[in-house]
């Protein structure tokens, strides 16, 4: 489903990424892992698309699409979705407006008409109601004013509503207390079938006790330094990255 | 300055069988307004707003208040209120509802209060405005004939909106009107006061009306004005508040309509704690014509205003938004806060925005800003990154910059008026029209 081949990236002209391979396939679990400055927030940004940064060498490909050719608006369409570390509050902007538009947009991309209102708010109110959110949030303005957990809970409404075949998850644990973290853990779980794949970006190891990974990649100075199952998670939280350094890449 | 006959002819027929003392205060307004004329551009209050044009129109009067109840039916609003209607400044009683008035306030149509003379009618009329306010305040108090006179009772808190729709009609010929509104509440009264001015498509009249609000202690007023009137339609309005101590008032300046608009909106802060929020919104397409002029007068300390106007500009629209905030000597301990932001849709729009400050007293606190906007780059791309299109992202942004003017409004008719109205002019290629549809759980 996503294919990154020998990934470089440069930020402001130095380099950050030095050359990433991943492979993701539908049905998979994926999280990357790291000590700051490794790189993991320019993966990120560059597959969101954000302005600034730069691809130097390699491709990235998304469904068999190179996802470098698509603008921002193209890579949600076709399925690719970023779950933000920081949500942006946007003031005037309701919650409700953000779901239909884009809900809408996706569809058109694939053909469809717009959604009926009675069954768009249908669908609504049944995935809020599974983020354990108030409905008089629907009114407010995105993110406006909301707490940290409530904004990363809205990042996964609005996964739950447009139904990423790719999930990307930005340190989407950061801010989060316990009860807020199983909520928007049970939201991400309930994303996992065969179709669809979840990668996560994280430093810490406890959103993995939550969110069991198929695969874990430890990134180190714009390089995946070692790859393995869950158990290399459970490793690095109790002997940090060090030793990763030392041994050879995997 | 040469006016037109049919109006000066007008001026000095003072009509039979009025009191006396509106008789010469008729006769005083055409006297300042034949002196001063329409404004031109020379006057430094109408700059940018040329006013001469209409020495060269000629405007009749209505001389019935028929309506079609389809354009009824299309311009009202659906809120449960005490009514008046008028059509082209005439007083509609059928379309009117004012059997189920609550307790505690009156509210009659300015010609039948002058048909009985009512002594407070003498007493407010021009008490606030004077001769001199404007000289279309000078032609308003020349020829006025209907309006409104509301009294709220003292400690009555008047839960129904009182609510004053004028419609202008596409006459084969266009009308002038002047309406009078006077306002008085009293002591501790609290009410909802909404002007509303429609009209049908293609409408092409002069409405020049004067609203005079008197705000005894500790009363609370929201008033709404929503100008939808067509584009090609002229819309002069002259606001003058008097505030004693404790009092609130909230105005919502909301203007979508009209070929050339003008509203001067005064508000003298009299006595301590009096406070005064002003909200403003402007949307101009084509090559509407939308002029603000706001005034607070902070003349005792301890007084408080809180100013927050928007205007969105597209075509070839021209805004103007001046805002003046005068802190008297020895009024200490002032807030004044002043904020102007506009967007604007098109490179041919414009607009002149000037914020006054003129201070007399060392302790206070003022502030005043403009801005010419631009959109939030990061709710732009924060919008794209959920497969929203970059022009409609830029869409729901230049909605969202007018729903934040609309944030204390509480009556959710009024919002959702004003946010399809606004969703419904912005430009195609910003693709909201199905967006505002009913999204209601």
């Amino acid at each position: 489903m996503l294919e990154i081949k020998d990934l470089h990236a440069t930020v402001e002209g130095s380099e950050i990424l030095k050359g990433i391979t991943l492979t993701i396939n539908p049905g998979e679990v994926h999280a990357i892992m790291g000590p700051n400055g490794a790189g993991k927030s320019t993966l990120s940004a560059v597959l969101a698309g954000r302005d600034g940064y730069e691809v130097t060498q390699g491709t990235i490909t998304f469904d068999g699409k190179d996802l470098m050719e698509m603008e921002v608006e193209e890579r949600a369409q076709a399925g690719l979705l970023m779950g933000f570390q920081y949500p942006v509050e946007i003031p005037g902007v309701k919650n409700i407006y953000l779901l239909k538009s884009a809900l809408n947009a996706q569809r058109a991309a694939q053909g469809l008409e717009e959604m009926p209102a009675p069954e768009f708010m249908k669908l609504i109110k049944e995935k809020i109601g599974f983020m354990k959110m108030d409905s008089s949030f629907l009114h407010r303005a995105v993110n406006e004013g909301f707490s940290g957990g409530e904004k990363k809970r809205n990042e996964i409404l609005q996964m739950l509503v447009l139904q990423p075949k790719l999930a990307l998850l930005d340190e989407i644990d950061s801010g989060l207390d316990i009860d807020a973290m199983k909520v928007v853990a049970d939201g991400v779980n309930s994303l996992r079938d065969e179709n669809r794949a979840i990668l996560m970006v994280t430093h810490y190891q406890r959103l993995l006790d939550h969110i069991t990974p198929d695969q874990v990649h430890v990134l180190i100075d714009g390089r995946i330094a070692k790859s393995g199952d869950r158990h290399l998670a459970e490793e690095l939280e109790a002997r940090g990255y060090e030793w990763v350094v030392e041994e050879p890449a995997a | 300055m040469s006016l037109p006959e049919t109006l000066m002819k007008r001026l000095h027929a003072a009509p039979a069988g009025e009191p006396e003392w509106l008789t010469e205060k008729r006769r005083a307004g055409a006297s300042y307004f034949e002196t001063v004329g329409f404004p031109t551009r020379r006057d430094e209050a109408w700059k940018y707003t040329d006013m001469s044009r209409f020495s060269d129109l000629e405007f009749g009067q209505a001389d019935n208040a028929e309506l079609d109840q389809a354009s009824y039916d299309a311009l009202k609003l659906d809120i449960d209120a005490c009514r008046l209607v008028f059509v082209d400044g005439l007083f509609n009683a059928e379309l009117s509802d004012l059997d189920s008035m609550p307790e505690g306030v009156a509210i009659t149509p300015l010609s039948q209060a002058l048909k009985s003379d009512q002594p407070a009618v003498s007493e407010q009329l021009g008490h606030l405005t004077g001769i001199d306010f404007s000289a279309f305040s000078a032609l308003n108090t020349a020829l006025t004939g209907e309006g409104a006179i509301v009294t709220i009772g003292k400690r009555q808190a008047v839960e129904k909106p009182i609510y004053l729709l004028f419609i202008s009609r596409n006459n084969a010929a266009p009308v002038m009107s002047h309406p009078r509104i006077l306002v008085n509440c009293d002591t501790e009264s609290e009410a909802t006061l909404i002007e509303h001015y429609a009209g049908e498509q293609g409408a092409a009249n002069l409405t020049n009306v004067v609203t005079e609000i008197e705000m005894a202690p500790a009363s609370r007023l929201s008033h709404y004005k929503l100008q939808e009137a067509s584009q090609s339609e002229y819309h002069v309005a002259s606001i003058q508040v008097d505030q004693k101590r404790d009092t609130n008032f909230i105005s919502h300046n909301l203007n979508l309509g009209g070929a050339v608009v003008r509203n001067d909106l005064v508000s003298d802060l009299n006595d301590e704690n009096a406070t005064v929020d002003l909200l403003g919104l402007f949307f101009g397409q084509d090559r509407q014509h939308i002029d603000n002029h706001t005034k607070v007068n902070h003349n005792a300390p301890r007084t408080y205003s809180n100013e927050n106007y928007k205007g969105i500009l597209d075509g070839r629209a021209r805004g103007v938004f001046n805002g003046r905030v005068y802190i008297k000597r020895d009024a200490q301990q002032v807030l004044g806060y002043q904020n102007n932001a506009n967007l604007l849709l098109s490179d041919r729009a414009e607009i002149d925005t000037k914020p006054e400050l003129e201070i007399y007293a060392d302790d206070v606190q003022c502030s005043h800003g403009t801005t010419t906007g631009q959109l939030d780059e990061n709710a732009i791309f924060a919008l794209r990154a959920r497969g929203i299109d970059e022009q409609m992202a830029r869409g729901l942004l230049t909605l969202a910059f007018a729903n934040e003017v609309m944030e204390r409004i509480h009556h959710r008719v009024l919002t959702d008026r004003v946010e399809r109205a606004v969703a419904g002019k912005l430009p195609d290629r910003f693709n909201l029209e199905s967006l505002v549809e009913d999204t209601s759980l």
